[in-house]
């Protein structure tokens, strides 16, 4: 797990003293922009996320790990209004979220990605690049029928989306069908169209899944940009070098609670973290493991 | 074989109140499912607001027929918005279950004896033209030239049906090229992706069926214009004829309806014309001319299978859309 081999020469530097006082599960923070308070959610008998308190830091790069089937995804959902919750209240950036659709919590700067990319694959790069964009009166019905009166705010986003398009390295792309790109780059379309929304917290579910390395270096760097531009970063993700090398603060969730939080070098320390999550033999042969080459028993942990 | 009436009759159906009615259907249903991805299949009930909309109001109520033709476009809205409000929060394939049981239960109310003082039941609704052909700027007389001659009455039919098709055209045109089309076509692609980055999915997809509906009633108004209501006319089959003539077009076209109505329509006109009299000419043989007739439905049903299976993106359809078709 060497994360110095891909490590720019310069890296951004992590960002502290986030927290107010111990660190522990649900511990408050100096900034929080995100607040969470008693949120559960069942499916049927399953309780899938049942968190009593969570505080996500401004303007920093926040991690949200855990196993397979911890409730990430849903607490995602449940933050951007595409789910509701059972119980509980929650605010962004001191707005009270309850009852407010998902298209209006997206209004007031808070935008998302999905772990299955959504490309609009009939659209063409760039009109899924200015469909992010805000304020275009064309958008409504009765606008557009008028074209002189949309026309000077569409060369603007055009404008804007060319400059994003640009440093996402997809402008040549721009005429092609979305459906056309492949995986990692769907991702960065994905990524683009969601700043093209101006927004001030970004939440990225699993950004590098099915990314080559390559692309994963220029993808985290992206990501490292948006806190360098003031944005506020919270993502899942299964890849531990990406978290332990861009995350300010990392959250561990597991069977819907968050069982550990802290800045990632000392939560990945944390037995309940390894107990639940990273598991005892992380650093063993998968051979070992695996029982398919037996290697000379350790002593158990 | 009476080929000079065969190709007299054939190329009527270029340039008849059925056709624009069709073509006016199919681009409410390109609306519907080419851009929004709505899956309309009620088409037919939407053609029945139309057409009785209008007849009931002239007949019942007393009204002008430019008010008949307000009443059913109102109607219409009222139908979307009934349809839309519990269904659109679902997923498409719902909306195709509602649309297609909603066209029914329309048809059984307008076939129904309870209300025969008003629908006319079985019977359907005629002779409510007076205000319509008093309201025709044509001087009696023939016009035209060819299989295309017209009395004043079916001319002013003729031209105010091209009329609204123009007008839908262009309205379609601006509405899709715009940035409003761009989030519409945006919901068909994903409509999770785009709520994300806050748009109202809801109200969009409202709108479109709204729209839609519009032009699918403005057809029926088109197709009730020259002559009479019929019941039969707005069964679920008519759904399927202006599917056909979308999908021969193009859905995710504009100009596609419009020439896949006209397609269609010159296709059946020539062959409820040639197939009778390949029969009486011994050319067909083991059927009868009546059978000949409806063999068109058959082949209509042969036409849309090949073409969805072989050219699903229609005539004037972009062949690059194929290509990423899931």
């Amino acid at each position: 797990m060497s994360s110095s081999a891909n490590t720019p020469a310069n890296p951004a530097a992590k960002t502290t003293g986030l927290h107010i006082g111990e660190i522990r599960p649900g511990v408050a923070k100096v900034d929080p922009i995100v607040t969470i308070d008693g949120v559960s959610r069942h499916f049927g008998g399953l309780t899938a996320v049942d968190v009593e308190h969570l505080e996500i830091p401004r303007g920093a790069i926040t991690a949200l790990i855990g196993p397979n089937g911890a409730g990430k995804t849903t607490l995602f959902n449940l933050l951007t209004g595409f789910d509701k919750p059972d119980t509980g209240t929650w605010s962004f950036a001191g707005h009270a979220l309850a009852g407010i659709p998902a298209f209006k919590v997206a209004q007031m700067g808070q935008v998302r990605t999905f772990q299955l990319t959504k490309a609009l694959s009939l659209l063409t790069v760039l009109e899924n690049m200015k469909l992010g964009a805000k304020d275009q009166r064309g958008e409504k019905l009765l606008y557009s029928l008028f074209p002189f009166l949309w026309k000077a705010k569409e060369a603007e986003i055009e404008a804007k989306a060319m400059e994003l398009l640009k440093r996402f390295k997809l402008d040549t792309k721009k005429d092609d069908f979305a459906a056309s790109l492949s995986g990692g780059q769907r991702k960065l379309l994905e990524m683009a169209r969601a700043l093209m929304t101006d927004p001030v917290l970004v939440m990225l579910d699993e950004p590098m899944a099915g990314v080559n390395p390559a692309l994963t270096q220029s993808l985290l760097e992206h990501v490292l940009g948006l806190k360098k531009e003031g944005m506020t970063v919270l993502f899942v993700e299964h890849d531990m070098h990406m978290v332990r090398h861009i995350a300010d603060w990392v959250i561990v969730m597991a069977e819907g609670k968050v069982v550990a939080e802290g800045p990632a070098d000392q939560v990945m320390k944390n037995p309940a973290v390894i107990d639940a999550y990273l598991g005892s033999h992380q650093d063993d042969d998968l051979g070992t493991i695996t029982g398919r080459i037996t290697l000379p028993k350790k002593g158990k942990k | 074989m009476d080929w000079s009436a065969i190709f007299s009759n054939t190329a009527q159906g270029l340039f008849s109140p059925a056709t624009m009615a069709f073509a006016l259907a199919a681009l409410g249903l390109a609306m519907h499912f080419g851009f929004a991805g709505l899956l309309n299949f009620g088409i037919a009930g939407f053609m029945a607001i139309g057409a009785y909309g209008y007849a009931i109001s002239i007949l019942t109520f007393g009204f002008e027929w430019w008010q008949g033709i307000l009443v059913s476009l109102v109607a219409s809205v009222i139908f979307s918005l009934i349809l839309g409000i519990p269904t659109l929060r679902l997923r498409g394939d719902y909306l195709a279950i509602v649309t297609i049981a909603a066209a029914e239960i329309l048809r059984l109310l307008f076939l129904t004896n309870a209300f025969v003082d008003v629908t006319g039941s079985a019977d359907g609704l005629s002779g409510y033209h007076n205000s319509f052909r008093a309201a025709n700027p044509f001087p009696v007389g023939d016009y035209g030239f060819g299989p295309w001659t017209y009395n004043n009455n079916e001319m002013w039919v003729l031209v105010l049906g091209l009329l609204t098709l123009v007008i839908c055209v262009s309205i379609l045109l601006l509405l899709i090229n715009s940035p409003w089309g761009r989030v519409i076509k945006g919901i068909r692609e994903d409509e999770d992706a785009v709520r994300a980055l806050g748009k109202n999915v809801f109200a969009y997809k409202m709108q479109a069926l709204i729209i839609g509906g519009i032009f699918g009633s403005l057809g029926g108004i088109v197709y009730a214009l020259p002559s009479s209501v019929n019941p039969g006319v707005y069964v679920t089959s008519l759904t399927f004829f202006v599917w056909t003539a979308l999908l021969l077009g193009g859905a995710a076209t504009i100009f596609g309806p419009v020439l896949g109505a006209v397609i269609f329509w010159v296709l059946q006109a020539f062959l409820s014309n040639v197939l009778p009299q390949l029969v009486s000419s011994g050319l067909l043989p083991f059927i009868s001319s009546i059978q000949a007739s409806t063999i068109r439905f058959i082949l209509v049903g042969v036409g849309l299978m090949l073409l969805v299976i072989y050219r699903p993106q229609g005539i004037l359809g972009d062949k690059k859309e194929l290509t990423f078709v899931k």
